[in-house]
């Protein structure tokens, strides 16, 4: 029985090249739907020989909830809490994904302040949800200390975000054509004190990690995606450029102002588990500088689109005293925001990869057909080739080191 | 790599049938459907759109003529450039297209999900089956016959549906949702009004 895949050992591959009377049954395993190690709903259908992985399946569609479906019955600021519930460890970042895609089928730009924020906002989803990424990766290998550093920390940036939106974890901060609030008093400031106590920690946390013996051995080769399977595959985010393609959409097709932000995007060389975690630590760090810069040379001004008065709701005292205000006010609030017909595609460098919004509409206030681009979902499409000829346990090491959220795969 | 006015005009040379899709932000065509797979793998080769980004497809209405169109969307990892190629898939009761898991193995699961809620079948898939809903869904949910709500239907497990004579309903909506309708019309029709407000909670539907 040849069998074309790399095995992890020559005794592995020996037992599987043996004769037929020596081969034994193979065996059919169900990992999850709920596994610790699946991180919320995904289910592999494994094949076993003895502890080879000879066919892997995944199964999805446990947490599918039709969301583009409900984003045709609604109009588009109604969909942006929906986005929260996609990637539900960087809702920030989806919330200015989608107003993004809106707003270039709206043809509004944001002024710079607004720009910023978005930025801002971003960077911090994209620390928060590496964070989890990183400490789940590192409890799935057995190191559960890092785990509960990455929570201390997500606790203190949670606090920025409630303070920021009002909610810990559902956002929903972006509107059409801007955010829903401008920043609160002091709020950049104790961004910046978080930066600060926080480089020295998250350098303590990869310490616990990079040279770690258990760590390496766990992850060190181990589920290697070349970069010809990682661009055939769609993978796009960490884990395309920890098989070392230097693909950012924030340097390569920059949107919000990140072209006047310096940084540097960290690539891997081998593609196995242990680059993609290089990889996530490293864009911590540049996701810091980034935050730093932004706040830095915060511009003044408005933080919404000068046209975006037809989207947002005018004031409250506007409403009850002036007749114009009340018409538009109602217009807005029952029909949606009115939107040219039209077809758009936008993509963001997301946490997790690229999350692509595509817009079809019609014209009025309701999307006729948005389609989810999610990041998870073409990352995890690679799971059937890459799980195949690998240790049992290490399907574990190389589902954390994809870093995936099934909110997003189901939608 | 080359401006992607470029693309268009080559493409054009190559597939007579291609033609400039009218587009918010990157550069689209259009594409018969016997052309796609050959204009897709052109693209590829020729032009380094390497990455497929995405495959979906749009319905355009029940009664719609063409009423489904597949669209690729691609993305060059070195010109750093996306493409949107469009085809109108020939038969509106049956659709289908060929698929492009030969040049892109990302095709596979995108063309399950578009099968799975478009309904489209892809010709030469490998593994066509659902893969958001259940197998045996009697339904693609995104057409737009499907209602928000949801269609009764029996449980995926045949033993657990008839030990409890459970199935899998329609959402209460109470009679929303509350939305205008999308597309341009007349103030009156966009007047916003629930999907279907002949039932809710407390009064069942009539059949």
């Amino acid at each position: 029985m040849a069998t074309e895949f790399a095995f992890p050992d020559n005794a592995a591959k020996t037992a599987a090249n043996a004769p037929a009377e020596f081969q034994t049954e193979k065996m059919s395993l169900a990992m999850g739907p709920s596994h610790p190690s699946t991180h919320g709903v995904l289910r592999l259908q494994l094949e076993l020989d003895g502890e080879i992985v000879t066919k892997c399946d995944p199964v999805l569609g446990y947490l599918h909830r039709g969301d583009e479906k409900i984003a045709e019955n609604m109009t588009y600021n109604q969909f942006v809490p929906y986005t929260d519930r996609l990637d539900y460890l960087a809702p920030l970042a989806n919330n200015v994904a989608y107003a993004i895609a809106v707003e270039k089928l709206a043809k509004l730009e944001l002024p710079p302040r607004g720009q910023a924020i978005r930025v801002i906002i971003s960077e911090l989803a994209r620390i928060s949800s590496h964070l989890l990424g990183l400490g789940a990766f590192a409890m799935d290998t057995g190191a559960w200390t890092v785990f509960l550093y990455q929570f201390t920390e997500r606790e203190k940036l949670y606090k920025l975000f409630e303070e920021l939106t009002g909610a810990r974890f559902t956002t929903s901060y972006t509107r059409i054509g801007g955010v829903a609030r401008d920043l609160p008093e002091g709020w950049t400031g104790r961004v910046e004190a978080f930066c600060e106590q926080f480089l020295p920690i998250l350098d303590e946390m990869l310490e616990m990690l990079t040279r770690n013996k258990i760590f390496m051995d766990r992850t060190v080769g181990v589920g290697v995606i070349s970069r010809e399977d990682a661009i055939g595959y769609g993978l796009t985010g960490p884990n395309l450029r920890g098989s070392g393609v230097p693909l950012d959409l924030r340097k390569d097709k920059p949107y919000s102002g990140y072209e006047q932000y310096d940084f540097d995007v960290p690539v891997g060389t081998k593609g196995d588990s242990y680059d993609r975690y290089l990889v996530r630590g490293e864009e911590m760090k540049q996701a810091v500088r980034i935050v730093r810069q932004a706040i830095a040379k915060l511009p003044g001004g408005e933080w919404y689109a000068k046209d975006a008065v037809r989207i947002f709701a005018p004031r409250k005292e506007k409403v009850l005293t002036s007749m114009e205000e009340l018409i538009n006010n109602f217009m807005i609030v029952t029909e949606g925001p009115q939107m040219p017909a039209g077809e758009v595609y936008f993509e963001a460098e997301n946490p997790k990869g690229a999350l692509g919004f595509y817009v079809v509409s019609k014209g009025g206030g309701v999307p006729w057909r948005l389609k989810i681009r999610s990041p998870s979902f073409c990352n995890l499409s690679i799971l059937p080739k890459v799980c195949q000829g690998n240790l049992m346990s290490d399907v574990v090491a190389i589902l954390g080191s994809l870093d995936f959220v099934m909110g997003e795969c189901d939608r | 790599m080359t401006a992607p006015v470029d693309v268009t005009a080559a493409l054009q040379a190559k597939f007579p049938s291609v033609t400039p899709r009218p587009s918010g932000d990157h550069v689209a065509v259009n594409v018969a459907a016997a052309d796609a797979v050959a204009a897709l793998k052109y693209l590829r080769d020729e032009f380094a759109y390497d990455l497929l980004v995405d495959v979906t497809a749009v319905d355009w209405a029940e009664n719609a003529s063409p009423r489904f169109t597949v669209v690729w969307h691609l993305l060059s990892t070195s010109g750093h450039t996306y493409l949107r190629v469009a085809a109108d898939c020939a038969n509106d009761a049956e659709p289908a297209m060929a698929t492009v898991t030969g040049l892109w193995p990302a095709a596979d699961w995108h063309e399950r999900e578009t099968y799975d809620l478009m309904g489209i079948t892809f010709t030469d898939h490998p593994d066509l089956r659902r893969i958001l809903m259940w197998d045996g869904y009697p339904y693609h949910p995104l057409r737009k016959d499907f209602p928000l709500a949801g269609i009764e239907t029996a449980l995926p497990d045949i033993e657990v549906a008839e030990e409890t004579g459970a199935a899998v309903l329609p959402a209460p909506m109470m009679g929303g949702p509350f939305v205008a309708s999308s597309g341009e019309m007349n103030l009156t029709e966009a007047e916003p009004r629930a999907k279907d407000e002949s039932w809710n909670e407390r009064s069942a539907k009539r059949e």
